[in-house]
């Protein structure tokens, strides 16, 4: 019996170590970003255009850049997300073209994000002749983060009580006021969470607009929707990678701002959850 | 009679939605198809599919996917090794070691590492990662695969540590409670009941982990040395099958034989991808019954 407490004691102290392994790099990495990147993060930085070949200045092309391509993406990924989540849950019946859907986001999850450049290359790009543009990018995003508002818009339906929709339904409401007034507004919260998330992925895409939005060096705010724009994924990668003899305190400085600006999203999400769960009504 | 009309446009609007996430699946795989096509009109498929020579501006160009095919599975391979123990040992501890504050301060670090764009991995493979591990190792350069193995194997981590963890939560109490009652330890019935009985959801969670590192672009692209020769060792620089697409679709002219050969890496990219989704998939669904 001692040596198998002894060996439990073993054990969970190895899976711990181990654990530990997982954590320690994460707070290595914020903390060493943070670090290389607080002397040179200042106003000008934020709101002034690179200058000098992207050697000095600022990076706000690039932030006003993701910008537009988050709200972009949310455009057209909220609606088309949330009504087919709304299909699947309210309307659809058990059948092959119910099934078809399942398997299509899942797949739509796995595909990787190169592949989604590809496609919005080819579809909307040269396809639909939309050019390297706002639109172009923000609609190959848009069907990237389609499985995740879709999931996430899906658990939040499902957890909305039958009763709700029965006495609706029992007060003479039809199918869709019944969805529209009984059980949408319950499942904002969960719907909110999961598309917040699912932009701050979209925020720190790069190969997803290589092809389809993303310009080199930029130095002006978009003037349509049919405009490239910089992005700050893309110009990390740019300039740590392409252009040689890029000061690496600028880099550092672009790494804080993209990652302060996606978890600055998480943030967000993880208080409209709990500001929600505390109102539940139920 | 107006709310009828209402109502019947905006069912119709939620049925087209359903209809578009199929049509998006199709279209992907045909719009990939159909470039793929045109490549192999004028290059045989077989010298695609098993050439060993990636050289896209020779005279005459050679379209041989084998160098790339295998630089990802070297780099997959790589990051699995490290990635599948270290998760599941991580969901365990998280599952059924750590005390509740604690365990809510990991689960939000897994959290935090999981909304990490790839890009800045990458940056942090080029600026740290590589010339330490050029350094201790004595390497003749740090972009190699190894960098990008373990640069994967850590943005596989939140994926497979949270579907694992799920997947232990969710065995049923009564399972632990007769392990505890014949006189199993905490450790014991962890190890002999509650994980086997978790392992369809472990399993789906570890190919979902496998389809994000074979998936991931930016930080191969950046750190595994950017060289599509038949790998020997996970020591040297190679090439996966995604950073080929993003590093050269910008150089090629559209309707080229090589901008056709990208979308044929793009297909066996969907077609590797679709198929270990399927995998998890069936796996969850297994689970959950």
């Amino acid at each position: 019996m001692t040596t198998a407490r002894m060996r439990e004691k073993i054990a969970f102290f190895v899976l711990g170590l181990i654990t530990l392994l997982v954590v320690i790099p994460i707070l290595m990495i914020i903390f060493y970003i943070v670090k290389n990147s607080i002397g040179s993060i200042s106003w000008e930085f934020i709101t002034q255009s690179p200058r000098n070949g992207m050697k000095e200045g600022g990076i706000f092309p690039a932030i006003v850049g993701t910008i537009v391509l988050i709200i972009g993406t949310m455009l057209f990924s909220l609606p088309l997300g949330v009504l087919s989540a709304v299909y699947l849950v309210e309307y659809a019946r058990d059948n092959f073209f119910t099934r078809l859907i399942k398997l299509s986001v899942v797949n739509l999850s796995g595909i990787p994000s190169i592949v989604y450049g590809l496609f919005g290359f080819t579809l909307f790009v040269l396809f639909l002749k939309l050019g390297t543009s706002i639109l172009a990018g923000s609609l190959t995003l848009a069907i990237m983060s389609l499985p995740v508002i879709i999931t996430a818009t899906k658990e939040a339906l499902e957890s909305v009580p039958l009763s709700f929709r029965e006495i609706s339904l029992s007060l003479g409401a039809t199918k869709w006021q019944t969805v529209r007034y009984c059980v949408l507004p319950y499942a904002i919260p969960g719907i909110l969470t999961g598309t917040v998330l699912s932009l701050s992925r979209a925020a720190g895409e790069t190969a997803p607009i290589l092809f389809t939005v993303a310009a080199f060096y930029l130095p002006r705010l978009p003037r349509s929707l049919f405009d490239q724009v910089m992005a700050l994924p893309y110009h990390l990668y740019v300039i740590s990678t392409q252009v040689p003899n890029i000061p690496v305190s600028i880099s550092f400085a672009t790494c804080f701002v993209l990652i302060g600006l996606v978890f600055l999203m998480n943030l967000v999400s993880i208080i409209l959850r709990s500001h929600y769960r505390k109102k539940k009504l139920w | 009679m107006h709310r009828r009309i209402s109502e019947y446009i905006i069912e119709s609007l939620i049925r087209l939605s359903g209809f578009l996430v199929i049509a998006f699946v199709f279209l992907i795989f045909l719009f990939l198809l159909r470039d793929s096509l045109s490549l192999f009109k004028e290059y045989k498929i077989g010298e695609f599919l098993f050439g060993r020579n990636w050289l896209p501006i020779s005279e005459p160009p050679k379209f041989g996917i084998v160098p790339l095919f295998l630089g990802s599975i070297y780099v997959t391979a790589g990051a699995i090794v490290i990635c599948v123990p270290v998760g599941i040992a991580a969901a365990m501890f998280i599952a059924e070691v750590a005390p509740t504050f604690l365990k809510n301060i990991l689960k939000s670090l897994i959290e935090i590492l999981a909304a990490i764009p790839s890009v800045v991995l990458g940056f942090i493979g080029i600026v740290w990662l590589s010339p330490y591990l050029k350094q201790t190792m004595g390497l003749s350069t740090g972009m190699c695969g190894l960098t990008g193995s373990l640069l994967l194997a850590f943005m596989a981590l939140p994926t497979i540590i949270s579907i694992s963890e799920d997947a232990l939560v969710g065995v049923p109490r009564a399972y632990k409670e007769a392990a505890f009652g014949l006189g199993a330890t905490r450790w014991q019935a962890l190890w002999r009941i509650v994980l086997p009985a978790a392992s369809p959801g472990i399993i789906a969670g570890v190919m979902l982990g496998i389809g994000r590192v074979i998936g991931e672009t930016m930080v191969v692209m950046m750190v595994t040395g950017n060289s599509p020769v038949v790998p020997t060792s996970i020591l040297q620089p190679l090439r996966t099958l995604t950073a080929t697409i993003a590093g050269e679709m910008g150089e090629t002219v559209s309707g080229s034989e090589h901008y056709f050969a990208l979308f044929a890496v793009g297909l066996v990219l969907f077609i590797i991808t679709f198929i270990i989704n399927f995998i998890a998939d069936s796996c969850l669904r297994r689970a959950r019954k």
